[in-house]
C-alpha cells in the first residue's frame, strides 16, 4: 500500500498524544504523578498537540478535507467513523480532566472520574485507529491478530516515553517511570517481532487464481494488462518496498523506535539528574523519529489482494 | 446508512462470459463514453493525450493465460480475456467502512452507488474492495466506481432494449449478460446454472452479484466439433466443366 505522509503522521503523532492522555487518566488519580501545575500544562499541551496535530493532519489526504465533519455520521458500521467519534469525545472529558488538575490541583472525586474517561476514550481512538486496519480482509498484513495489540503497544510506548522526558523536563525525577518506560518499549518490540514473522511466513489466501476463477485450467498468470500506465489502482494498491530495503528499514525502525528508547530509560534510571533527564528526553524524541519509520513500513510492506490481477505471486 | 441493506428486492448485476469474451476491450470503451456524460460525470482524464496518461475507468480487460501443471496435453495452455468491474456485491465492505454514508447498497435493486456530494475522498472504500473495482477521481476528489448503468436501465427515454448497462449494449461477442440474479426464472440465472456461473474470489465472502461463466471444455477432436472424422478426397465428377478442371490441373 502507498503510504500516505498524512496517515503515517496522523496514526503515530495522535497516537503518542492519545497514550499520554491515558497514562495521566490513569495514573493521575492514582496519585502516581506530582499534581504540580506547571507540569500539568506542559503535559495536557503536548497530549493536545500531538492528538490534534494529527487529527488535523489526517484531513490532508482527503479529496474533500471541507467535508470532514461529515465523517462523524455512520459510527454504526464505520471503524473511521467511529475513530472520529471517539477522538473528538476525548477531548470535552480531556478538558474537564485538566481543568481539576491544572486550576484546583485536584485529581480526586468526579475528577478523577474525568481522569478515568479520558483514559478511556483515549484508548477506545487508538483501538479503532487499529480496527480500520485490523477490519480489512483485503490486506492480509493488516487483518490479523497482531495489529490491535501493536498499535495499542505502540501508543503506550510513546505516551510513557513522553511522560518520562516531560517529568524529567520539570526535575520531578520518578526512576520508577524510566522503568516503566523500558518495560513498556520491550514488550512492544516483541509484539512487532511476532508481527514481522507472521507476514514473513504466511500470505492472503486468495490467489491468482482464485481471483480469476480459472485455476481448474492451471496456474494463472497475467499476460496482458489492462492499460499500458498506472492506474489509481496500482499507485495506491500497488506499491511495493524492495525487499533489501524493508530489512534495512527493519533495522533502523527496531534501533529507533524501540531498543534506543529502551537503552535510554534504563540509563535514565540509573543514572540521576541531568544526565538521566537528557536520556529520558532523547528517549523520547528518538521513538517519535523511529515510529514514523514504523508505520511507514506497516503501510508499505502492505500487499493488496487487486494485485493479484495485475500479476503478483501472492498478496 | 452505510449499514448494509438485510436483503434486496432485485439483485441486478452481469454475467460474463470468459468463453466468448474477445478481449476487444469494447465494454471498457462505452462505458467511459456513457459515463463521462452520465450519472458519475466526468470521469476524469488527468494528462491524457500525454506520455503519462491516466484516468478513471470503470471496466478493466485483463488477459491471463493458465497453463496446465501436469503438462495437459491438446489444453496445456489457454489464453482468456477477462473484464473486471464492480460485482455488486451482497456483503460489500466498501459499504459498511464508509464513514459518511456516500457508499451505499440500493435495497430495491442491489446496486451500489457512491453519493458524490458526501464523499470526502478518503479512500476507504477502494482499500475494502478486493476487485478493484473503485477509482478515485484526483480531479474531483472523490471515489468514483460503477453504477450499472443506472441512468440507462430505468430511462424511459431510451427504448426498450437500449435499456441494459453501456457495456452489455455494445459487446460485439455477447460475452455480456444483465438481469436479475436474485430471480431464479431470470435468463442470467438459468445461463449461470447451466454453465457453472461462479464467484470470483469466493473464499472472500464478499458475495458478489456478478457470475463469470467458464471457458468451455475445448474440443480437441474433429469429431467433437460436429465436422466428418476425416476430410476425404471429392469423389470424380461427372460434370463437364469439372472434368476439364481436373485434367487440366492435372497436367
Amino acid at each position: 500500500m502507498n503510504p500516505a505522509y498524512s496517515v503515517i503522521l496522523f496514526t503515530t503523532t495522535s497516537g503518542t498524544g492519545l497514550g499520554l492522555l491515558f497514562l495521566l487518566g490513569v495514573l493521575g488519580p492514582a496519585g502516581v504523578l506530582p499534581l504540580e501545575r506547571g507540569f500539568g500544562v506542559a503535559a495536557f499541551g503536548v497530549a493536545l498537540a500531538a492528538l490534534s496535530v494529527g487529527l488535523l493532519a489526517s484531513t490532508f489526504h482527503l479529496g474533500q478535507p471541507g467535508r470532514a465533519l461529515m465523517a462523524f455520521r455512520e459510527w454504526r458500521s464505520s471503524w473511521l467513523s467511529r475513530e472520529g467519534v471517539a477522538a473528538v469525545a476525548t477531548y470535552p472529558a480531556t478538558a474537564f480532566f485538566a481543568a481539576g488538575w491544572v486550576l484546583q490541583v485536584d485529581a480526586d472525586g468526579p475528577w478523577a472520574a474525568a481522569g478515568i474517561l479520558t483514559a478511556l476514550l483515549s484508548f477506545l481512538t487508538v483501538y479503532c485507529t487499529a480496527m480500520i486496519y485490523r477490519s480489512l480482509g483485503t490486506i492480509h498484513q493488516w487483518c490479523n491478530g497482531w495489529v490491535v495489540p501493536n498499535y495499542l503497544a505502540l501508543a503506550l510506548m510513546g505516551g510513557v516515553l513522553w511522560l518520562n522526558a516531560l517529568v524529567a523536563l520539570f526535575d520531578l525525577a520518578r526512576p520508577g517511570l524510566s522503568l516503566g518506560a523500558a518495560t513498556v518499549a520491550a514488550a512492544a518490540l516483541a509484539l512487532k517481532l511476532g508481527y514481522w514473522r507472521f507476514i514473513d511466513t504466511t500470505h492472503h489466501r486468495s490467489t491468482a487464481e482464485s481471483a480469476t476463477g480459472l485455476g481448474h485450467l492451471g496456474k494463472v498468470r497475467q499476460i496482458e494488462a489492462p492499460h499500458t500506465n498506472e492506474n489509481y489502482l496500482l499507485k495506491e494498491m500497488g506499491f511495493r518496498v524492495a525487499r533489501k530495503h524493508a530489512v534495512k528499514l527493519r533495522r533502523i525502525a527496531v534501533a529507533a523506535a524501540y531498543v534506543g528508547p529502551m537503552a535510554l530509560s534504563f540509563l535514565a534510571a540509573a543514572v540521576p539528574g541531568v544526565l538521566g533527564d537528557l536520556a529520558a528526553i532523547s528517549a523520547a524524541l528518538l521513538a517519535s523519529l523511529g515510529l514514523v519509520v514504523e508505520r511507514w513500513l506497516f503501510m508499505a510492506e502492505a500487499r493488496h489482494v487487486v494485485t493479484l490481477y495485475y500479476g503478483s505471486d501472492s498478496a | 446508512m452505510t449499514s448494509l441493506p438485510t436483503s434486496t428486492d432485485k439483485k441486478l448485476g452481469l454475467v460474463i462470459d470468459l468463453d466468448t469474451c474477445v478481449g476487444c476491450h469494447a465494454c471498457a470503451v462505452s462505458c467511459k463514453q456513457w459515463n463521462s456524460g452520465g450519472l458519475m460525470a466526468p470521469l476524469t482524464d488527468t494528462n491524457p493525450y500525454g506520455a503519462d496518461a491516466s484516468g478513471v475507468w470503470f471496466n478493466r480487460v485483463h488477459t491471463y493465460e493458465a497453463v496446465a501443471e501436469n503438462g495437459g496435453g491438446d489444453c496445456a495452455s489457454h489464453t482468456v480475456h477477462f473484464p473486471r468491474s464492480c460485482l455488486h456485491c451482497e456483503n460489500a465492505a466498501c459499504v459498511t467502512v464508509c464513514p459518511t454514508g456516500a457508499s451505499y447498497k440500493r435495497s430495491e435493486d442491489g446496486i451500489v452507488l457512491i453519493d458524490e456530494d458526501r464523499c470526502i475522498g478518503c479512500k476507504l472504500c477502494s482499500w475494502a474492495c478486493p476487485y478493484g473495482a473503485r477509482e478515485f477521481d484526483s480531479d474531483q476528489g472523490v471515489m468514483k466506481k460503477c453504477t450499472l448503468c443506472i441512468d440507462r436501465i430505468y430511462n424511459e427515454n431510451l427504448e426498450e432494449v437500449d435499456r441494459v448497462p453501456a457495456c452489455v449494449s455494445t459487446c460485439p461477442a455477447g460475452a455480456r449478460h444483465f438481469g436479475d440474479l436474485g430471480d431464479p426464472n431470470s435468463a442470467v440465472s438459468a445461463l449461470v446454472r447451466e454453465r457453472g456461473g461462479y464467484d470470483l474470489m469466493a473464499e472472500m465472502d464478499y458475495a458478489p452479484v456478478n457470475k463469470y461463466l467458464p471457458p468451455r471444455q475445448r474440443k480437441t477432436t474433429i469429431a467433437a466439433t460436429g465436422a466428418p472424422a476425416e476430410l476425404t478426397p471429392a469423389p470424380g465428377s461427372d460434370q463437364p466443366f469439372l472434368r476439364w478442371l481436373d485434367k487440366a490441373l492435372s497436367r
